[in-house]
């Protein structure tokens, strides 16, 4: 397992710092001069040189990169060019709202995917798994950026029961933002808990314990249930990392202040410095998560050799 | 009449998905014929105007008709979702057949920028580089498609890999064919199938994700009439003109819906052992 492990992680390093490259590369992609590009329409060229010396591009490329690399190693993602202050300040303020509401869209997922995913199992082809074979397949197709809107008009225009945006409401906030954003999981887990869940239940050892005198849910629930979930956890976390990017959206309909909103504020507004780190941020996070969800493959199903 | 289509008929996920697939392309051709309005015509002293008898979807901010707006802006969904497809299979399938054929050195390298570019959170890709190209149609569909090839080339890898070592394939080397008609006319003929499945669904994806570029203000640029950017509208006119979110996403919706059931038809239909790992 330490060997797994210590390989995983090394096999990490060539991928994290290509991604490293392809980020810091994004700014030399900018059509016609980035300098004069971001410094924008009508800009004097003394703002534009300015801007040139300010990220570094007047130094040949190869030390622009050995110098992102250097400053990155020592945590420093660079200067917004808004505020003038460190862009790791303004995400670290950012990213706890993300996490949050990446947490609070996991549990709307999992509230609603276990019940239905274990009914569906349990009664296999009849009409209550057909209803909700078809709730799952809606909810893959149901884009967020509708799903929240609709949720706004209902709970937060109609009802009032819940604010329209923010995050100064406490618990009453991200309820709309994480139902908004767990509805797509809830959907693909409640088709992997059924499908694991149906074909745990086909298993011998499951017919036995129904023989040997044990009741069908306990068969169910204490059995099959346990081995069903193996590849359920492994989904589960590797979706966490999706989460992540759908909080882009989901922070941008309810104006939630994460580090997708942060992004898309920094590209209106042509922060670069901030886009690179932020996008920086959620990338080197999504490889992070998927790590450990793969180390929780062997942890959770000892069957499961890590070679 | 041949088995597949028959078992295709048979398919309600298939058949639903087909009418919905079907009606958007129409809807996407025949968008100056059914459009009661001009979509670009405004009319400030009517707008966010509800629906009536005359506007059946009701106005839009600028006073112009949303369902002529929707209508055209399946033109758009259509535009990017096949340019898309077309795009990132062409590139992906020629690279992941290469990689898978020949092996080596080009081998690693395509597998290594995959790894990479998976490793990475597709849409998030997709809106750097639209941030630094700058929002437009060209380069939303540029972005999704870097993105989208990946897909292609690893399944057509995996696939190529296997067909490479039949003796149907062993035979036609030993006659004398030269690589590049092994690959056209023996290997890739058996992956198709796959491939099919992967651009339904691939269609779906870009059709999805131009709509959530374009809803956050980094896709297609107004005044073209695109979904996403029609609900971005919407979203500053909740309570006072619910209908510019709802109309516009519900159009998202039903052509996203109808490619993943005619996708998960196919399925069923083209690649059996696809179906087994996906439940």
């Amino acid at each position: 397992m330490t060997q797994y492990i210590i390989r995983r992680f090394l096999q990490m390093i060539p991928i994290t710092l290509g991604i490293i490259t392809l980020i810091f590369s994004l700014i030399h992609l900018i059509p016609g001069d980035p300098a004069a590009s971001i410094a924008g329409e009508g800009a004097r060229p003394e703002d534009i040189a300015q801007v040139r010396k300010a990220l570094g591009l007047d130094q040949p490329l190869w030390k622009q990169y050995v110098t992102y690399l250097g400053n990155l190693a020592r945590g420093d993602l660079g200067r917004s060019f808004r505020t003038n202050e460190s862009v790791t300040k303004e995400i670290l303020a950012r990213y706890p709202a993300t996490l949050q509401l990446a947490f609070g869209a996991m549990i709307v997922a999992l509230l609603v995917a276990f019940p239905l995913g274990i009914v569906s199992a349990i009664y296999r082809g009849s009409w209550i798994d057909n209803v909700l074979r078809f709730f799952a397949l809606v909810g893959v197709s149901m884009p967020s950026f509708w799903f929240g809107p609709l949720l706004i008009i209902a709970f937060a225009i109609n009802l009032e029961w819940f604010p329209v945006s923010g995050r100064e409401a406490g618990f009453k906030s991200i309820v709309l933002p994480s139902l908004t954003m767990g509805l797509a999981l809830a959907a693909i887990l409640t088709r992997m808990i059924r499908v694991s869940l149906a074909e745990e239940l086909t298993q011998l050892y499951v017919t036995t314990a129904i023989a040997k005198g044990v009741t069908r849910p306990k068969a169910i629930f204490r059995h099959a249930l346990k081995n069903a979930l193996i590849p359920v956890i492994t989904v589960l976390a590797l979706q966490f990392g999706s989460l992540l990017t759908g909080a882009i959206i989901t922070e941008q309909i309810f104006s939630w202040p994460g580090l997708g909103r942060l992004l898309i504020q920094s590209i209106t507004t042509r922060d670069y410095p901030q886009v690179q780190a932020s996008i920086l941020v959620i990338a080197l996070t999504y490889i992070m998560v998927n790590f450990i969800s793969d180390l929780m493959y062997g942890v959770v199903d000892p069957r499961i050799k890590l070679e | 009449m041949n088995k597949t289509v028959k078992h295709l008929i048979r398919n309600f996920a298939f058949t639903s998905g087909l009418l919905l697939t079907v009606t958007l392309i129409v809807i996407a051709i025949a968008a100056p014929l059914l459009a009661p309005a001009d979509p670009y015509q405004q009319d400030a002293a009517r707008r966010l105007e509800a629906p009536s008898d005359q506007h059946p979807l009701g106005l839009d901010d600028l006073g112009r008709d949303v369902l002529s707006r929707i209508l055209y802006g399946a033109r758009v969904s259509l535009r990017v979702g096949f340019s898309v497809v077309i795009l990132a299979s062409v590139v992906g399938v020629t690279l992941g057949a290469i990689a898978g054929y020949f092996g080596g050195t080009i081998d690693v390298l395509v597998m290594r920028l995959c790894d990479i570019l998976l490793a990475f959170p597709g849409i998030l890709l997709a809106i750097a580089l639209v941030a630094v190209l700058g929002p437009n149609l060209n380069n939303v569909i540029l972005a999704l498609a870097t993105i989208g090839w990946v897909g292609y080339a690893r399944l057509v890898r995996g696939q190529v890999l296997k067909v490479r070592e039949m003796e149907y394939v062993m035979a036609a080397k030993a006659l004398g064919a030269k690589s590049p008609r092994v690959i056209i006319r023996h290997v890739l003929p058996n992956v198709i199938n796959p491939v099919i499945v992967m651009a339904t669904l691939g269609l779906a994806g870009a059709i999805l994700a131009e709509a959530a570029l374009s809803f956050l203000g980094l896709g297609v640029q107004p005044p073209i009439p695109s979904w996403g950017a029609m609900l971005t509208a919407g979203r500053r006119y909740l309570g006072l003109a619910n209908h510019l979110a709802i109309f516009p996403g519900a159009a998202i919706m039903l052509a996203v819906m109808g490619l993943n059931f005619l996708g998960d038809g196919l399925i069923d239909a083209l690649d059996p052992k696809y179906r087994k790992q996906i439940g």
